[in-house]
């Protein structure tokens, strides 16, 4: 180094650890939160203090205590075991209707771009149709036609969350479609469903994944959601949006309705960190939003 | 301009046409049969009876004059009778619609209020504590079940500190001022009625921030967002090498180009929380729209939960279309 | 006059002493702008000139205390006209730029607010400086779009950015720029983004500017070409250090820095013999993170003594008014010519042969997305007929400005697009419909290499499985192990290290990435090459170490170039034969020297005086090309055209007129640069 750059007084750089943190800490934390919700649905039976559905009336609305953490509801439910087996119902909608919803769109959103013409013109309109419902009505509106219970519910979400993949995958397999990369790939000569799976695919995972990821949380809301009007489940069973929905009246008993809340919280917070930090970890110029 | 216009406006036309049949098919395809439903037993084991009622309702006609049918109702404002409330479900949704109106007309400006300041500040000083403030109030804004916000914020300011009224719109005794439009707020003010007015932006309090949470950590995050990419546009730079100061580059320079998208999500917004107001409305027994609709789904009334998803869906259509125009407004690229 | 010339003892507009510009990245800080030192006096010009990297962009940001995190200045001074720039407050700064100061940027697409009228962008900072109010403001602000050549100034002015090409708002940004009359005006690549015909419009304006008013002009560039056509004094930028500077011309003519030795021989003119290799410099800047404790340029050096690698130069006083930061030239001594080895004679093309791939009457018509249910899509006019053909160990080279259909047509001849009209032989082989099953047996002798070497790689792949693929795929290889040796093989063709097979992309710089896509296209052993702008991404040097790397390979392995370019002198060197295009059409075909030594058509006229080569006597073309949506009925340049006459109605044929050279012209020849040296503007 040249003797006048040494005598330029530089300023002191933040330290590498706290920038570290802050860019990849929210990341950890919520893959910490995510997995741990997983493993806690995976392993509610065994965890569990209580049966999800034991009544013990005497017992009713007890407020936390060491033999009831989360206290008791209306029935003398344990809360707390509730909450653990509720867990199973709201991960597995999440995921069931994000990944089928995903995959669904994404395919109709990808044959749109690669037909283009006349299919992508009717596929398009079509998602635009099923876009201009306001989704939650929408899905309120054919999980009643359907009937209440998990899997109708799981349905209706599904008639209304393709739409955004599909305009989301259209996109992508356009942007791909005029890649300089994907040209040189035809150029070389290279079968088509090469170009797809070894070109294509790989750089339309990362912003898909990021979607998915971010979406999951909201799915989960919105599952929860209909639940409290009365639509995700059958009673007995031990579901978070339908377990706020009993205690909502309860406000001296605030633990009835505030733990499981405060569970949806966890696994939407933890998503969306997730979401947050695989698309800086995919994208690292686009470290804005 | 007059062009854009007329053909966005022959585009929602279509739209709202297409969705009308859309639920009009899902009305139609609902399991059990609707002759059962309104006939009862007996009747239904009659023949003769269940054809002449079904030509009276014309069920005997194909899918597609029924259809038509439907649409000659709804141009009259026939939206069928609800069964739980037996009345006309329009006459319904004109009892309950001022309330969501109102409730979601505030909470949309506190969220506009809110998150646009918020998100552009955060974005001018970027990574400082303003920028983490904006980026915690919108990850638990749009990461909080609604319907849980609701029950915290009765339970902590109802319930404990009893600094906010209880659910409802107005004092379980006062009586709803006589205005025209069936908005407490404006009708209060229309009639100078000072003490209603109070009570009615008290109860409004609670449930518009509720309802507003989600609406302003997106707003906050869009705003945040189409600020720093706008902020980091040439152009940005050239208005600073003119010499602008920098709340003119921020202002003047940088926000008209970063509120597209924000108009965008402000639409989309404001229609959802017409319809997100079913929870809310659920836990503060407020008299709108979203606790009409909670019933009805509740009972599976299916002719209002029709008339309801129609009436919102046209709604969320003109919603969008005045998102569109209001493009042609901030961006004249799109106007042509 | 030329008010280059600053009286002695009058106050420099402009003083830099020491000026220190560094990045805090997580690396440790990069010393992007390291000690430098210049003075501009009132009036005078100043060119500064180095490749991407060299911290010349980063200096003029630094000027105007434009500078953004993680960038900052750490020492040295900065003063206009006496005042010190680094000491002023936030307000004082805002009140000094864009009023004294002023600063044109490189890309005019991006520099435009596009929702802000451009009445009110040209204006706002006379007002908000409080030089006129808003009604007299507006009046000036026509005025000056009317001074900077703005076709209809009053519609201009109450319109918005996205209604004008790039020249157009280049001119608005310079009105933007002169608005308060600064005394000095930075100009950053102001058009690097721009044609060449566009760009000599822009320049002469600027020039025009320092004439008329006197405003001293701090150009930027990474073409000393265009420095010398509009400043009088170059300070040559390496490394984020000046390492030289001195009259422009004189740095052309007998450069006194090795590095400035090598910009200047590394560009390709248009009066070199023909066949002559391009001098380069081998490596690459050194490492902004640990920069050579001695000379910088050392490592790359091709005169380098003993004491260069240990003993940082000063920048030294070589000759009066020269200053040079090198131990080799500090004792005076200019630098040799360089010794160029004589290409070995190419195989010669093979013309009596029936030609590899052919033309014939191609056309392309792309249907934009309709605007309307009822109304026909609009269409772009891409390619529209032309004839062309290329024959075996030949290289033909297409030039044109952005637009012509130049690209297209190498996508219509490589079959990535299907031609509209007309048809397309391979060896012989009609392959204008080709199925893409069909098309996959020919394509590993027809290959292409793309212009952009950052988008042509798949960020997602090693360089070793990118170039391994097509051998697989095409079952040239057996195995693995044999893919993996072809894969060295091809490293060390194109002069990369093998180890660099397990790296993805975006290790690698442009020259690099590019070499790695020529690899790439050479991996099936093809006859045709088809290359759509190859070096137009490329700083100068690394674009002649490219350049002479695809010489070598047409000599050793036997390629025939398709050779897509915008640059005239690139073209030139490279090309045995040439084809010029404007709006989709071949205007003028023939041998490489005579169609750009003797031009016949009055745009390739325009075209080889636009080039900004010091010396050259220069026409401006007026006008810009019209939209490909609607083509004009008769000749197509006839709207620029200065010998434009009523015949130029019907469309001229490309028409032979004399052996093996075509042009599409009625007048042929009718419109040549006087040999006047004085500047003129036609039409």
């Amino acid at each position: 180094m040249s003797a006048t750059t040494a005598a330029v007084a530089l300023p002191p750089a933040r330290s590498r650890l706290r920038r570290r943190l802050r860019r990849y800490g929210p990341a950890w934390a919520g893959g910490a939160i995510v997995l741990a919700w997983i493993v806690v649905a995976l392993l509610a039976p065994w965890i569990a203090p209580y049966p999800p559905d034991a009544v013990d009336i005497p017992a009713r609305l007890q407020p936390p205590s060491w033999n009831h953490w989360m206290g008791t509801d209306t029935l003398g439910r344990d809360v707390f075991s509730r909450l653990l087996y509720g867990a199973r119902l709201s991960l597995f909608a999440g995921f069931s209707v994000v990944l089928l919803g995903a995959a669904l769109g994404t395919t109709i959103g990808i044959v749109a771009a690669w037909a283009r013409g006349w299919w992508d013109e009717a596929l398009m309109r079509f998602t635009d149709l099923v876009l201009c419902f306001p989704p939650i009505i929408l899905a309120l509106a054919i999980a009643a036609a359907l009937g209440i219970g998990p899997v109708n519910t799981i349905l209706a979400m599904l008639v209304v969350w393709w739409p955004k993949f599909a305009r989301l995958g259209r996109a992508l397999a356009l942007v791909q479609r005029s890649q300089e990369y994907v040209e040189a790939a035809t150029v070389l000569g290279l079968k088509p469903h090469r170009i797809l799976t070894r070109h294509i695919l790989p750089n339309t995972l990362g912003p898909l994944a990021v979607l998915v990821t971010l979406d999951l949380g909201n799915a989960i809301l919105t599952f929860a959601g209909l639940s409290f009007l009365g639509l995700g489940v059958i009673p007995p069973m031990p579901e978070w949006g339908s377990m706020v929905a009993e205690g909502r009246e309860l406000v001296e008993q605030w633990w009835v309705a505030a733990f499981p809340g405060l569970a949806i919280l966890t696994v939407v917070v933890g998503f969306n960190f997730c979401g947050d930090g695989l698309r800086d970890w995919l994208d690292p110029k686009g470290r804005n939003r | 301009m007059s062009r854009y216009i007329a053909k966005r406006l022959l585009a929602a036309a279509i739209m709202a046409l297409l969705a009308s049949a859309v639920i009009f098919l899902i009305a139609n395809l609902v399991p059990g049969d609707p002759v059962l439903a309104q006939l009862g037993d007996i009747a239904a084991s009659d023949p003769a009876t269940v054809a002449r009622w079904r030509a009276k309702w014309g069920l005997d006609l194909p899918l597609w004059e029924r259809y038509g049918l439907f649409l000659g109702g709804l141009a009259q404002g026939d939206l069928g009778i609800s069964i739980a409330t037996r009345r006309p479900v329009l006459d319904d949704i004109i009892q309950y619609a001022p309330a969501t109106l109102e409730l979601a007309t505030v909470a949309f400006l506190l969220s506009l209020l809110v998150g646009i300041p918020l998100g552009i500040a955060a974005a001018v000083w970027r990574d400082g504590w303003v920028d983490s403030l904006a980026r915690a109030i919108s990850l638990l804004g749009v990461s909080a079940p609604t319907f849980w916000l609701a029950f915290i914020m009765l339970a902590i300011f109802y319930g404990g500190l009893q600094w906010a009224p209880g659910p409802g719109r107005l004092d379980p005794i006062a009586f709803p001022p006589e205005g025209p439009t069936g908005l407490f707020l404006f009708d209060s003010l229309w009639l100078r009625d000072w003490e209603t007015f109070h009570d009615a932006a008290a109860h409004l309090v609670l449930p518009s921030i509720v309802l507003a949470a989600a609406t302003i950590g997106l707003i906050t995050r869009t705003t945040r967002a189409a600020m720093l990419d706008s902020l980091q546009q040439d152009y940005v730079r050239v208005s600073r090498a003119k010499g602008m100061r920098e709340w003119a580059v921020v202002l003047q320079h940088a926000l008209p180009n970063a509120l597209v998208p924000v108009v965008t999500l402000g639409g989309l917004a404001y229609a959802n929380l017409l319809a997100g107001a079913v929870m809310t409305e659920t836990v503060f027994a407020w008299p709108g729209l979203g606790r009409y609709t909670f019933r009805s789904a509740a009972a599976l009334d299916f002719p209002a939960i029709v008339g309801i998803t129609l009436v919102v869906s046209i709604t969320y259509l003109l919603v969008n279309l005045m998102v569109d125009l209001s493009y042609a407004i901030l961006d004249p690229r799109v106007r042509r | 006059m030329d008010g280059s010339f600053p009286l002695p003892g009058q106050q420099p507009v402009l003083e830099v002493k020491d000026l220190h510009t560094v990045f805090m990245t997580d690396g440790g800080p990069i010393h992007a702008v390291d000690g430098v030192s210049f003075k501009v006096g009132p009036g005078e010009t100043l060119g500064i000139v180095g490749e991407s990297g060299s911290g010349k962009s980063v200096t003029a940001l630094s000027l105007m205390r434009l500078l953004e995190e993680p960038a900052r200045i750490v020492g040295g001074s900065i003063t206009f006209q006496g005042r010190d720039v680094l000491a002023m407050s936030r307000s004082q700064l805002a009140d000094w730029r864009g009023d004294r100061a002023a600063m044109v940027f490189q890309d005019p697409m991006t520099g435009l607010n596009p929702v802000i009228r451009i009445l009110r962008q040209v204006t706002e900072h006379i007002v908000s400086h409080g030089r006129m109010p808003k009604a007299a403001a507006k009046k000036r602000g026509i005025e000056l779009l009317r001074r900077m050549g703005v076709a209809a100034p009053e519609r201009a002015a109450a319109s918005f950015p996205h209604e004008f090409s790039g020249g157009m708002r280049q001119r608005v940004m310079m009105a933007i720029g002169v608005a308060n009359d600064p005394a000095l005006l930075i100009a950053d690549e102001p058009t690097t983004a721009l044609d060449v015909t566009i760009q000599a419009q822009i320049l002469d304006l600027l020039r025009g500017l320092n004439a008329d008013f006197g405003t001293a002009i701090v150009l930027i560039s990474h073409d000393l070409g265009v420095i010398g056509t509009v400043c009088r004094r170059v300070a040559v930028m390496y490394a984020g250090e000046v390492v030289e500077e001195a009259i422009t011309a004189d740095v052309l003519s007998d450069p006194r820095h090795p590095y400035s030795w090598a910009l200047v021989n590394a560009v390709p003119r248009l009066d070199a013999p023909t066949g002559a290799r391009l001098t380069s410099i081998e490596g690459t800047p050194p490492d902004p993170l640990n920069p050579p404790q001695g000379c910088r340029f050392e490592p790359r050096c091709p005169f380098k003594v003993a004491r260069c690698a240990t003993d940082h130069p000063p920048l030294m006083d070589v000759a009066p008014g020269r200053r040079a930061r090198c131990w080799v030239t500090a004792d005076g001594r200019s630098l040799p010519r360089p010794t160029l080895p004589a290409a070995a004679e190419a195989e010669q093309p093979r013309m009596a042969e029936a030609p590899l791939l052919e033309a014939r009457g191609v056309e392309k018509h792309f249907a934009l997305p309709r605007s309307s249910f009822l109304k026909p899509p609009a269409t772009v006019h891409a390619v529209n007929g032309v004839d062309i053909a290329l024959h075996r160990r030949e290289s033909l080279g297409i030039v044109g400005e952005s637009g012509c259909g130049k690209s297209t047509l190498a996508r219509l001849l490589t079959r990535l697009h299907e031609p509209t009209g007309g048809s397309v032989f391979f060896e012989g082989q009609d392959i204008t419909h080709a199925s893409a099953a069909a098309l996959r047996g020919l394509r590993p002798r027809l290959q292409m290499v793309f212009q952009d070497p950052y988008a042509s790689l798949n960020p997602r792949m090693t360089v070793g499985d990118a170039l391994a693929e097509p051998l697989t795929a095409h079952g040239r290889v057996g195995s693995r192990k044999a893919a993996n040796e072809r894969v060295r093989e091809l490293l060390s063709t194109v002069g990369l290290k093998p180890a660099f097979a397990s790296r993805y992309p975006h290790e690698f710089s442009g020259g690099q990435r590019q070499r790695i896509s020529i690899a790439r296209a050479l991996a099936l052993e093809p006859s045709v090459v088809v290359a759509d702008e190859p070096v137009s991404a490329l700083d100068v040097n690394v674009q002649a170490q490219v350049l002479n790397l695809m010489l070598d390979l047409r000599q050793r392995l036997g390629l025939s170039y398709l050779f897509i370019a915008h640059d005239l002198a690139v073209v030139r060197a490279f090309c045995d034969r040439v084809a010029v295009m404007y709006l989709g059409r071949v205007v003028e075909e023939g041998p490489a020297d005579d169609v750009l030594s003797r031009p016949l058509h009055p745009y390739t006229v325009a075209l080889t005086s636009a080039i900004p080569e010091p010396g050259r006597q220069r026409v401006i073309l007026a006008g810009e090309p019209p939209s490909t949506l609607r083509l004009p009925r008769g000749c197509a340049f006839a709207a620029r055209c200065p010998v434009a006459r009523a015949e130029c109605e019907a469309p001229p044929p490309l028409a032979a007129v004399a052996p093996g050279r075509k042009v599409a012209c009625h007048f042929p020849g009718a419109f040549a640069p006087r040999t006047a040296t004085k500047l003129e503007i036609v039409r």
